[in-house]
């Protein structure tokens, strides 16, 4: 039966989060934009509210609550709006947690998987994105290649979120023309991790270059052992993650550049009360309600195990075209003032303009 | 729940409404098209004889929203030619008495085939609703109605080929202003009611649209739907404008439905076309790897959801009874936009065969634009979200 009503548990758990979001996020965002710092308390305090654990078995630690990936994208979005880089750094374990649940052996879940339901923040991490022109995850430049009793991988990867910090990555490279995951633990000799990056956006969170040169990993640390991964579900996720974040950033846009044209009065009228203003704003809040309605219908696929590329590409798109629209707007909505850092509009520019290339970079 | 599962029994109604347009909408599409003022005679008699049959019936739900979609892929201005109450119904549904709904609507069950029309805008009042000057005056236990409406779809059918009737929107105080805005049924017939001009038009031409002219047509006092009374409570407005506003909030989405109808139908075409070439859209693949023509289909499919979903979710909170004077503005936007861009871009992207009118895609792209345009323009339907997003009133945002 068709409905748009979350259930009162995903109502609960909204609201729980857009409190957290709300009061913490909120408070500290812009600091850490500037600072390159995510404090470990937030991210403390975030992980108490069991985001990833609550839907990994109780034996492997977790609170045994069920996966939805539509509870994620609602959780997801409200997190975003609070803010991407402590968004991204909170969700940062699922990277390796959920794609192991799904799809890990027994002996992979058994071993990683606690570590995820520790009650204190972990990192985990999983590195997919390759810094060339026409990165493309399902050609990936990073091999993959048996050797005895080990899989040697070579290659370059960027955008590794917490790298430097995670004692599990999760490592996407190309085995035999397809994509599959390879489990490389802290310390693994042939992984080197690189230099903090410098993004336009998303300052706060630490993402990292890394080197894999002739990394050797043992068999059993195939995602998935000799059946290796559904690459393309793990893509999929990944696209209804990145659209609710990107549904969650153009809100808090929206909102605050509307709030704003209400209060800012020209030729003795608020600037909201002009149709050109007025109707940029009618505009930005219809795509954001199409795109969130678009990335329900995906997650509610991916949750009846149904083929959703189509889906999740198509939304993804979407909501990269729709978040740059509505913070560029908001920005130009604000005209000067939306251009000093005195405003957040400005960091929601940066941060919606990276929506295109984050893939992978979270998963819900 | 969050869901977006149909149950058995509306997948088999949609699966009809999809049947029956293939079937019968789809081979006289074009005859009707070119024969602008002719009726479906047979096809007309077949629908009334199915009128029981879930696609037929005005619903306001996710599920009439999608046989809709449905019948309107088969032919948008057939749909229109459908026999039934219709907008004019729907007004009569929400504000009428249990009386005027029995009195005007139970006819809708037997005998020949009729229709229902809603008369609203005027010569010099379109999407300015409260400027009509159609007016109403009360003589005893009559209502004296005078003015000209035009644009009113399917008023020929209702007024001339059918014992149908027409909801008016007509003034009895015009220094009240909205406040003095009431709807009146006038039924076919009555003296003084004539219908004149058939338009000729860009698209959906197997509707008809007319002018009404009405010199003292007289009705009965109980003809008025809702209270007779002015009210000047305030500027904003009184009851029986806010009639015509509810009756907007119920109809929009199931206009922005039959919309979608006509974007699908485009869509379809462009992918039919490109399979039979030979030539895949592929998805889940970068941008930058993408053809031109994908990212143009991948994009028209896109909007497409995008509008279908807004639609849907208008009218499943009308399913609800909850408030979607916001939502379903939003869909009829984003409908009206959207296949106007699909159906457009279908015709560029199909080159040769788009222009063609060999094929039904140049009449989709004409019959897609009206939906940018009646039942609140884009623009208006843009204003009224603003309105609503910004919560000012129609003072503070002109």
């Amino acid at each position: 039966m068709i409905s748009f009503s979350p259930t009162e548990e995903q109502q609960m758990i909204m609201t729980m989060v857009r409190q957290f979001a709300a009061g913490e996020m909120r408070r500290i965002y812009r600091e850490c934009d500037e600072n390159g710092e995510i404090p470990g308390s937030i991210v403390d305090t975030a992980w108490k509210m069991g985001l990833v654990s609550s839907s990994i078995p109780e034996d492997y630690g977790g609170l045994g609550g069920e996966r939805s990936t539509i509870t994620g994208s609602l959780i997801g979005e409200e997190l975003a709006w609070g803010d991407l880089s402590i968004a991204m750094h909170i969700l940062c374990p699922a990277l390796l947690a959920y794609p192991v649940l799904e799809m890990g052996t027994e002996t992979q879940r058994k071993r990683y998987l606690p570590l995820v339901c520790d009650e204190k923040y972990k990192s985990a991490t999983a590195a997919l994105i390759e810094p060339r022109f026409g990165f493309d995850p399902y050609s990936l430049s990073t091999t993959a290649r048996p050797d005895g009793n080990e899989y040697v991988l070579d290659g370059e990867k960027c955008y590794v979120p917490l790298a430097a910090e995670a004692d599990v990555l999760l490592v996407y490279a190309r085995e035999d023309g397809s994509g599959q995951g390879f489990i490389v633990e802290k310390g693994t000799n042939g992984l080197l991790i690189g230099e903090r990056e410098k993004n336009m956006g998303i300052k706060a969170l630490a993402t990292y270059e890394l080197s894999l040169k002739n990394c050797r990993v043992p068999k059993e640390n195939r995602l998935g052992g000799e059946e290796g991964c559904d690459f393309a579900g793990i893509m999929n996720c990944s696209r209804v993650a990145l659209s609710a974040m990107a549904t969650g950033v153009a809100k808090a846009a929206f909102e605050y550049s509307r709030d704003y044209a209400k209060e800012r009065v020209a030729f003795g009228e608020p600037i909201a009360s002009r149709q050109a203003i007025a109707f940029m704003l009618a505009e930005m809040a219809i795509e954001i309600d199409a795109t969130r309605l678009m990335t329900w219908e995906a997650a509610w696929m991916l949750d009846r195990k149904e083929e959703a590329t189509k889906e999740a590409s198509l939304v993804k798109a979407y909501a990269d075209d729709m978040v740059l629209m509505v913070t560029d707007r908001a920005v130009q909505i604000l005209g000067g003032h939306g251009y000093v850092r005195e405003h957040p509009v400005e960091l929601w520019l940066r941060n919606g303009r990276g929506f295109v290339t984050f893939d992978g970079m979270a998963v819900v | 729940m969050i869901d977006f599962e149909l149950t058995p029994e509306q997948q088999e109604e949609i699966k009809a409404a999809q049947e029956f347009a293939e079937e019968q909408f789809r081979p006289v599409s074009r005859y009707y098209d070119e024969h602008e003022h002719e009726s479906p005679l047979e096809l007309i008699d077949k629908m009334w004889e199915k009128r029981g049959e879930s696609m037929f019936r005005l619903g306001l739900d996710p599920a009439a929203g999608l046989r809709t979609e449905e019948l309107c892929w088969g032919d948008a201005g057939l749909y229109l030619c459908i026999p039934g109450p219709a907008l004019g119904g729907a007004a009569i549904f929400l504000s009428g008495t249990k009386e005027q709904i029995g009195q005007f609507l139970g006819k809708f069950n037997e005998g020949k085939p009729k229709w229902g029309a809603m008369a609203m805008t005027e010569p010099h009042a379109g999407s300015d609703t409260a400027a009509i000057s159609t007016t109403a005056v009360r003589d005893g236990d009559e209502w004296v109605l005078n003015g000209e409406k035009i644009f009113v779809t399917m008023g020929k059918r209702a007024l001339e080929d059918s014992d149908g009737f027409v909801v008016v929107w007509a003034t009895v105080d015009k220094s009240a202003g909205r406040a003095g805005m009431k709807s009146f049924v006038v039924p076919a017939g009555t003296p003084g009611m004539r219908v004149e001009k058939l338009e000729k038009k860009l698209g959906i031409r197997a509707s008809d649209t007319v002018t009404i002219v009405f010199s003292d047509c007289r009705i009965p006092f109980d003809n008025i739907l809702g209270s007779p009374e002015v009210k000047k409570v305030d500027k904003a407005g009184t009851k029986g404008f806010k009639g015509a506003m509810a009756t907007f909030d119920a109809t929009r989405p199931i206009v922005a439905a039959q919309a979608i109808g006509i974007g699908r139908a485009a869509l379809d075409f462009v992918k039919e076309t490109l399979q039979k070439e030979g030539i895949k859209i592929r998805y889940g693949v970068p941008r930058q790897k993408l053809t031109a023509l994908e990212r143009d289909v991948m994009e028209m499919e896109a909007n497409y959801k995008a509008a279908k979903l807004l639609t849907l979710r208008a009218l499943w909170m009308m399913s609800q009874l909850q408030p979607n004077s916001l939502e379903s503005s939003m869909a009829k936007t984003k409908a009206g936009l959207a296949v106007t861009r699909i159906t457009q871009k279908a015709v560029e992207i199909m080159g040769p065969l788009g222009y063609s009118r060999k094929y039904l895609l140049e009449k989709w792209m004409r019959d897609a634009k009206i939906n940018d345009i009646f039942e609140g323009t884009g623009q208006i339907n843009m204003l009224v979200t603003a309105r609503r997003v910004l919560n000012y009133s129609r003072d503070q945002l002109k």
